[in-house]
């Protein structure tokens, strides 16, 4: 008897690997067969599915569940499809109140949709930090009107909260933690990142511009209000990702991006680059895209708290030779690190950016900074604060229109 | 009360079946007519036409019999820059069938499901029919299935594999230009390849073929037709042309710029000439732990250091590609592609 029952669940549970369960169907198929304008309710309970779940070419849906943690969408073990929902070429789509974990891909991925709303969605691998975990928790690509609210991303083996190659965008009231990037902005134009915490990842918050992209040319990024804290957990991203070079310790770090605002943000406890201003000529990737601009410019950082625990920083990958040679000055590890690498095109005849393309540092509590002259081999790394109190003009405020 | 109740629910339970009648799409394969005979034979009637393409799409061995429907009376005109433009009323037919033994056709076959592409005047629309146990019939499926396969391969092993069947949303996921949905293989740098007709003693250029019935009108001299090679036929193109061709019609579906996978920038169209955006030297954008630890998709001379092999070569849904329809690797087209990369200078 006992071998019998045994038998049977063996029996059972090679054909769950191989079925799709009961729940997976009913939901692809009520997400295949909604009409424009409906709800797709999701009941109470956790759920496992073993492939990706699709909306597409759809409009004005939403999809509800019964609240973070009530309704969870397991994808543990799943066998097909990179992400766990994706959503495409859509308009007005709101995806509210659920959980999604632990896909082998992405967590909830978005493409070519005008008006996509997260709200009261947690992401998360479930487990140690891992780089087996998948890439993307919210995965907004090529998308218009982009609204993150409330949201919650962890465990995300590149970034927790990822919106790239989009268009106004609002990110607020959200938390990443244990990604390797918590909130990433790339390649995004009208950005506004605020009221969110971003904790114990290895990177904060990164805001940057990558070549050989569609959408290139981000830039327009106001990151506001935020609690940047503790973000020095160990890089665990796959080598080859950009994120794989972000170092551990880094609270907001600004790469090749033009016109970013960062103001009223407490960066704490992030031990070696509270926030850093660095250009794609300072990663040493070959660039070949010929309209690809690698330098960060009119950057504005002001009236931020900046504090952090004595100690030594982390002496990670990438940048591990950097801090030594800084910490052979025998003085502190700064709270910002520019590069120093200017566009010598924007460069007037002292040398100095052009005023609208300048990096302007003043105001900030606890404010050190270092410009590392990365671009001459690091011969003249200096700390005078000087060269960057400038101020400029405030950026406007992302417009996002949603449901 | 109770009757009342009964009664709203029986007029629910009418309408929904009125409403469903008015936009079904016939459930049984056998209901289009497209087959003479025994369904599981896949006879083609009179005015349904069988073609091959020279380089298909892999889908974890399994092999693949197409046809194509035309409306009465209707052609279609040349162009060999895209797929060739089908009027509205084409359908396209495919049924996908694993033989019991690939070394021995005799042996019978399972057929798994068969595609339909439909020209609708709305744009061409999907639909997946998948076969019962009996091979009586193919019912329309909509959300998708998954099938265990067995068979014996070509050399001689018993494989046993899941097959994933595409839900409707699914089929887009590669049949995707500009978030149009497309069809992908019958172009006619694919077409220009020989085929046995039914009745004929020998086999004829499909395009001659189709020019000869008035299916295409408008063609240049042969000699003048591009063609695609046969990935796995050195006699019919350099290894440069055949590793071209395998990636554009295994990859370009959505690696073009106008395909769903165009935020990465990787371009695998056989026509694209910029090296980065194929990959050579490339870094990776949004691969996450798809790029096996590896800086560049091509780096060439060294296939082992390429993040294009390793997509290829894993099976893992995070890591794969493509991220859809396969279980299995497949190694005869990666001995191709790492020839390719190898001999890259």
């Amino acid at each position: 008897m006992k071998r019998a029952l045994l038998l049977l669940l063996t029996g059972f549970s090679t054909y769950t690997l191989y079925a799709q369960s009961a729940v997976q169907k009913r939901y692809q198929t009520e997400l295949i067969m909604a009409e424009d304008g409906s709800t797709i309710q999701l009941d109470a309970g956790t759920f496992t599915f073993t492939g990706s779940l699709s909306l597409q070419d759809k409009k004005r849906i939403v999809i509800r569940g019964k609240g973070i943690d009530k309704t969870v969408l397991s994808f543990k073990g799943q066998t097909d499809g990179a992400e766990g929902l994706r959503i495409s070429n859509g308009e007005d789509i709101v995806i509210e109140n659920l959980t999604v974990q632990d896909t082998k891909g992405d967590g909830i991925k978005t493409m070519n949709v005008k008006g996509i709303t997260f709200r009261n969605v947690k992401v998360e691998w479930t487990g140690p930090p891992k780089a087996e975990n998948g890439g993307y928790g919210l995965y907004p690509v090529q998308c218009d009107n982009v609204v993150i609210d409330g949201c919650t991303a962890i465990g995300a083996s590149d970034a927790g909260i990822y919106v790239g190659q989009s268009r106004g965008i609002v990110v607020k009231n959200s938390k990443a933690h244990h990604n390797v990037a918590g909130i990433e902005i790339e390649n995004s134009r009208n950005a506004d990142v605020f009221d969110n915490e971003a904790y114990e990842n290895t990177g904060g918050i990164l805001v940057f511009d990558l070549p050989d992209l569609v959408q290139k040319q981000g830039g327009n990024v106001r990151v506001f209000n935020n609690y940047v804290h503790d973000n020095n957990l160990p890089n665990f991203a796959p080598e080859g990702n950009i994120v794989a070079s972000v170092a551990d310790g880094t609270g907001l770090l600004i790469l090749a991006a033009n016109g970013v605002d960062v103001f009223n943000n407490r960066f704490i406890n992030n031990q070696s680059m509270s926030t850093g201003i660095i250009s794609y000529l300072f990663t040493q990737r070959p660039i070949t895209d010929k309209t690809y601009y690698p330098f960060a410019t009119a950057i504005s950082i002001h009236d931020n708290v900046y504090e952090r625990k004595a100690g030594p920083p982390t002496s990670y990958g990438h940048y591990g030779e950097l801090f030594k040679t800084i910490l052979k000055t025998g003085q502190q590890i700064p709270h910002i690190f520019h590069d120093g690498i200017f566009d010598p095109a924007t460069l007037d005849q002292n040398g100095m950016p052009l005023a609208g393309r300048r990096i302007c540092i003043r105001n900030n509590k606890n404010q050190s900074l270092i410009n590392l002259d990365a671009g001459r081999d690091f011969k003249n790394i200096s700390r005078n604060a000087t060269p960057y109190d400038c101020q400029l003009q405030p950026l406007k405020a992302a417009i996002v229109n949603t449901r | 009360m109770r009757t009342y109740l009964l009664g709203a629910s029986l007029l629910i339970l009418w309408l929904t079946l009125v409403s469903w009648k008015t936009t079904a799409v016939p459930e049984k394969l056998s209901d289009y007519g497209f087959f003479a005979g025994n369904l599981a034979n896949q006879q083609p009637a009179a005015d349904v036409v069988p073609y091959t393409l020279n380089t298909p799409l892999f889908s974890d061995y399994a092999e693949k019999l197409r046809f194509v429907k035309l409306p009465p009376g209707q052609s279609v005109t040349y162009t060999d820059t895209a797929v060739l433009n089908f009027p509205v009323g084409t359908t396209l037919i495919k049924t996908f069938y694993y033989p019991h033994d690939f070394r021995d056709p005799t042996k019978g076959r399972q057929l798994l499901e068969t595609r339909l592409l439909v020209h609708q005047p709305g744009g061409w629309k999907a639909l997946t029919y998948v076969w019962n146990s009996d091979q009586t019939d193919a019912l329309l499926e909509v959300a998708g299935e998954t099938k265990t396969v067995q068979y014996v391969d070509g050399q001689g092993s018993t494989r046993q594999h899941a097959y994933m069947i595409p839900n409707l949303n699914q089929c887009k996921g590669c049949h995707n230009r500009q978030e149009v949905m497309t069809p992908i293989g019958p172009s006619v740098r694919q077409l220009n390849g020989n085929l046995v007709y039914a009745g004929a003693a020998s086999e004829e250029n499909q395009l001659l073929h189709w020019q000869r019935t008035g299916m295409l009108t408008g063609m240049p001299a042969l000699a003048d037709c591009p063609r695609t090679p046969v990935w796995s036929k050195p006699e019919t193109g350099s290894l440069n042309d055949r590793a071209r061709a395998w990636l554009d019609i295994n990859c370009a579906h959505c690696h073009n710029p106008q395909g769903p996978a165009m935020t990465s920038g990787l371009n695998l169209s056989y026509r694209e000439t910029n090296p980065t955006a194929l990959g050579i030297l490339k870094t990776p954008v949004a691969a996450g732990r798809g790029s096996g630890g590896h800086a560049f998709d091509i780096v060439p001379g060294n296939p082992d250091e390429s993040i294009l092999i390793y997509r290829l070569h894993s099976t893992d849904p995070g890591d794969m590609m493509p991220e859809l329809g396969r279980k299995t690797v497949h190694t005869e087209s990666l001995e191709l592609l790492r020839n390719w990369i190898k001999a890259m200078k």
